[in-house]
């Protein structure tokens, strides 16, 4: 039997640790948030099904879950690669919105190029941008002792100002108030989902899902080559695992730093693709819109593997899309319900991750033992 | 807390064991760590418990101090039962504990540390100085001199052990626990330490000392019990016992406590070091210009008590560490002062500190086998990590070393540490390097792979390699060197051919004590 060797759940077996940890975790979030519904006068069991149906129970429902899951998942892998050496990247909200302006420079200022060329620059550009924002704390982090929680989170404000800056000053359409940019042209749009699939006589109802879905799974399968199958990945692990060996073993710990820094703020960036590129088609204020954060959230829930991240960027997805058919069915379960229900959620995979962790080993003990 | 009462509760019964363990039974997960173990310590004496790595000493230990509770079993203390669940339970009862890495606070003075956790009372001065007056008296009692008001941090290991010994006696312990108390101290502080251990014992206090140090645990217990496999496998009375019958207690089978070697065939020299001078990370001086040479087909030990710069040493020859001054050169070429390793140029390491350094302990044994490695193209198909191939390698590599169990793909931090060493030197010996760097190899190994270890280092002396051994054993230092370099306050304080060096020579310029070396203070 596998048996966990390591960290606050030392001597659990892998399943516990993978499946029924996380499985107890969201069973007392939905516990509570159960509690809070029947508090306000619902009942906790319609609630339920409704926010399953509302993740799942229709073709445009399933579309709007995948469609948030794949903000999840990129800024999900993003925190997960930094974890993986050793640093907790705050900053994918900042990184995803900087990656945002690079997308759009691309969508805006090269759209006379054809799809073709503004699809992979778009790309690019989300990706550089995020990681050059990413880049600053890294180095400040490898070569200057700055804490990287605290030089991310500034970022991010730094971010914030920017942007507003930039989308009220700089890229405004003229003539106009809003802060935002002008409409990207329609060759400059990733294509939705169902379009693209129509295209090849598949018909599935309308959803702003868009083919940035398969960028994110293919970042997912990227991400899981590069960090168990490359030498790369191996150093950055190491680095990650135990400084001392990584410079026993000839790795320079602050580089490694920088290039999980550098993928971390990438993956991040490309959360703009799926919002900006894929549905908005401009570049607007505040659009990534706390998936940043909920990446920490998503990457530990998902212990840090892609495959985990995807289920967890599954079910914040569900949370996401279901929570507003419960807020729209059930009025008196506002908006903000389903946010303290998402909170909790995160509380318990994130904050609380190993509470029940003594209560599993009693009980395995037990089962053992009796 | 109230432990002036505490103190009380607990008076000497006669006759009765002081401590008596009931068939304690304890299970991590799928690990076994006590088997049904019983132990009867009697009051006033000094008790030994020898056995190998993972015998489950410490295991026994901490149930008894209250860190782990046994899953069945009975604690008696003088005679009554005892339910210890915590460590303050554990004092209440009047049991002290000295730890083999110090629980002390570096910048407190000592008497702020021995009243750590018995502050009595809102105010601290009230408790200082009713510390200071017991201190003096406990001083004069067991000849624990302490400076009362120096700082922790700035004291040798030998006197920070007195703090924790103070601290224990401080908190009215009648039954004092020390776990592997030498494995720091010089032998001249080791054997102050037994002095006042008899002492302890002349005034009533009764002591479990756990040790894998047979020696010196025939020279100071009354009693001794030998561990094996989780079972309490022999008691012996240590004047009806001998160091022989324990060692093969311990693992079962004979042990050859001397290694078999022939005369070495020295060649050319293989690593040389000319006036190097390395510092620590704050910058200081810890190794004041040594320079020295080893030699193909010799094993050149470097004895010391931990923290005399050895270990700058190594990690300046490894690159680890940068060179401040003067040259190494391997096989007649300098190498470059700065920090990359030099494996590619035939220089193998074997990290002191194998958890922290030598492997990656969240990785499985196979990532591990190949750290340092990582990057050789024999483990790669294209850009990407040829897993089948790592996997045979460090499987072939395990069988090599009786590596058990022999599974690639088993997290490092689940094998035991006589394991994990092997493992590292499975990776460092296989690549066929020129000069072998060694640290501590055998650190917390248990007998049985000390053995197989220091065959193999003979065995590579013997294939050609220059071989720098540094130890804080000194048995293995003699054992196994054909020179023996001593160092002192970060310089070379004599050097002996093998067989030429006693052990109280050694001892004596280990300790700073030597009119062959040249005289330096304490770093």
């Amino acid at each position: 039997m596998s048996v966990v060797a390591t960290g606050p759940a030392a001597g659990l077996p892998r399943w516990a640790v993978l499946g029924l940890l996380p499985a107890l975790n969201l069973l007392a979030a939905f516990a509570i948030s159960g509690l809070i519904v029947l508090l306000i006068g619902e009942n906790p069991w319609e609630a339920v099904r409704l926010l399953v149906w509302g993740a799942f129970g229709f073709q445009e429902a399933i579309g709007y879950t995948l469609f948030y899951a794949t903000n999840f998942i990129f800024t999900g892998l993003a925190v997960a690669v930094a974890f993986h050496c050793g640093l907790f990247n705050i900053g994918g909200e900042g990184q995803a919105y900087i990656g945002g302006l690079g997308m759009a420079l691309v969508c805006l200022y090269l759209d006379f190029l054809p799809f073709a060329l503004i699809a992979p620059a778009a790309v690019a550009g989300a990706a550089l941008f995020g990681a050059a924002w990413a880049f600053v704390p890294a180095w400040l982090q490898a070569y200057r002792g700055s804490h990287i929680v605290i030089t991310t989170i500034m970022f991010n404000f730094i971010a914030a100002a920017v942007m507003a800056y930039l989308l009220v000053n700089v890229m405004s359409r003229p003539g106009s108030m809003e802060p935002e940019s002008r409409d990207f042209a329609p060759h400059a749009r990733l294509p939705l989902m169902h379009e693209a699939l129509g295209a090849i006589g598949i018909d599935i109802a309308a959803s702003p899902l868009n083919l940035s879905f398969l960028l994110a799974l293919l970042c997912c399968g990227a991400v899981w080559v590069f960090m168990w199958h490359t030498p790369a990945g191996y150093r950055l692990r190491t680095a990650g695992a135990s400084q001392s060996a990584a410079l026993y073993g000839g790795i320079s710990p602050a580089r490694q730093i920088i290039v999980a820094m550098l993928v971390s703020g990438a993956l991040a960036g490309c959360m703009s693709l799926n919002e900006l590129m894929g549905v908005q088609h401009r570049l607007v204020l505040e659009f990534t819109a706390g998936y940043g954060f909920a990446g920490i959230a998503v990457a530990l829930m998902g212990r840090g593997h892609p495959v985990g991240i995807v289920i967890a960027s599954l079910l914040f997805g569900a949370l996401y899309q279901g929570g507003a058919e419960l807020s729209f069915e059930i009025p008196s379960i506002t908006r903000d319900m389903v946010v303290v229900i998402q909170g909790l959620v995160i509380l318990f995979a994130g904050a609380l991750e190993f509470m029940f962790v003594p209560a599993v080993r009693a009980a395995l003990l037990r089962g053992r033992g009796g | 807390m109230s432990f002036p009462e505490t103190r009380r509760n607990t008076p000497p019964t006669a006759d009765a064991p002081a401590v008596e363990l009931l068939r304690i039974d304890k299970r991590f997960g799928t690990v076994h760590a006590n088997r049904e173990v019983s132990l009867s310590v009697a009051p006033g004496t000094i008790h030994g418990i020898v056995g190998e790595n993972g015998a489950g000493k410490s295991t026994l230990m901490s149930i008894l101090y209250g860190f782990y509770r046994a899953d069945r079993g009975e604690i008696r203390i003088a005679g009554r039962p005892a339910a210890i669940r915590n460590s303050e339970e554990a004092i209440a009862a009047g049991i002290g504990m000295v730890h083999q890495h110090f629980m002390l606070v570096d910048t407190f003075t000592v008497v702020e540390n021995v009243i750590l956790g018995a502050e009595g009372g809102r105010l601290l001065a009230s408790g200082l100085h009713r510390a200071r007056s017991e201190l003096s008296e406990l001083a004069r009692e067991y000849a624990l001199d302490v400076p009362p008001d120096a700082l922790v941090g700035d004291l040798p290991v030998g006197l920070q052990q007195r703090v924790e010994i103070l601290k224990a006696l401080y908190r009215g312990a009648e039954i004092l626990v020390l776990d592997e108390p030498t494995g720091t101290l010089a032998p001249q502080e080791a054997d102050h330490l037994f002095r006042i251990l008899r002492r302890l014992k002349a005034q009533g206090k009764t002591v479990i000392l756990i040790t894998h140090k047979l020696r010196e645990i025939m020279a100071v217990t009354d009693r001794i019990s030998v561990m094996r496999q989780g079972r309490m496998v022999a008691h012996r009375d240590t004047s009806a016992t001998t160091v022989g019958e324990l060692a093969e207690l311990m693992v079962g089978r004979r042990v050859l406590s001397e290694v078999k070697k022939g005369a070495a065939k020295p060649g050319r020299d293989l690593l040389s070091v000319e006036n190097l001078r390395v510092c620590d990370d704050r910058g200081l001086i810890r190794v004041h210009e040594v320079s020295f040479a080893v030699r193909a087909g010799e094993i050149v030990g470097i004895a010391g008590v931990a923290g005399n710069g050895q270990s700058e040493l190594l990690e300046a020859l490894a690159g680890l560490r940068p060179v401040a001054r003067g040259r190494i050169l391997v096989a007649g070429e300098p190498v470059g002062a700065g920090s990359r390793l030099r494996r590619h140029l035939g220089l193998a390491h074997v990290p002191e500190d194998r958890r922290r350094m030598g492997l990656v302990m969240p990785f499985e044994a196979r990532e591990s086998a190949i750290l340092g490695h990582h990057d050789d193209p024999r483990y790669r198909r294209v850009a990407l990590f040829d897993w089948a191939t790592i996997s045979r390698d460090t499987a072939s590599k395990m069988d090599a070393f009786d590596v058990r169990p022999a599974d690639p793909r088993r997290i490092t931090a689940a094998f035991s540490g006589g394991n994990q060493q092997k493992l590292v030197l499975a990776r460092e010996f296989e690549r066929d390097p020129l000069v072998l760097l060694v640290g501590q190899p055998t650190r917390g190994v248990d007998i049985g792979a000390i053995e197989f270890i220091h065959h193999r280092l003979v065995a590579m002396r013997d294939a050609g390699k220059a071989v720098l051994l540094v130890s804080a054993e000194l048995d293995e230092i003699m054992g196994l060197s054909d020179r023996i370099l001593v160092m002192f306050g970060g310089a070379i304080a004599g050097e002996f051919p093998a067989g030429r060096a006693t052990e109280r020579e050694l001892g004596l310029l280990m300790a700073g004590a030597g009119s062959a070396g040249r005289e330096r203070g304490a770093p």
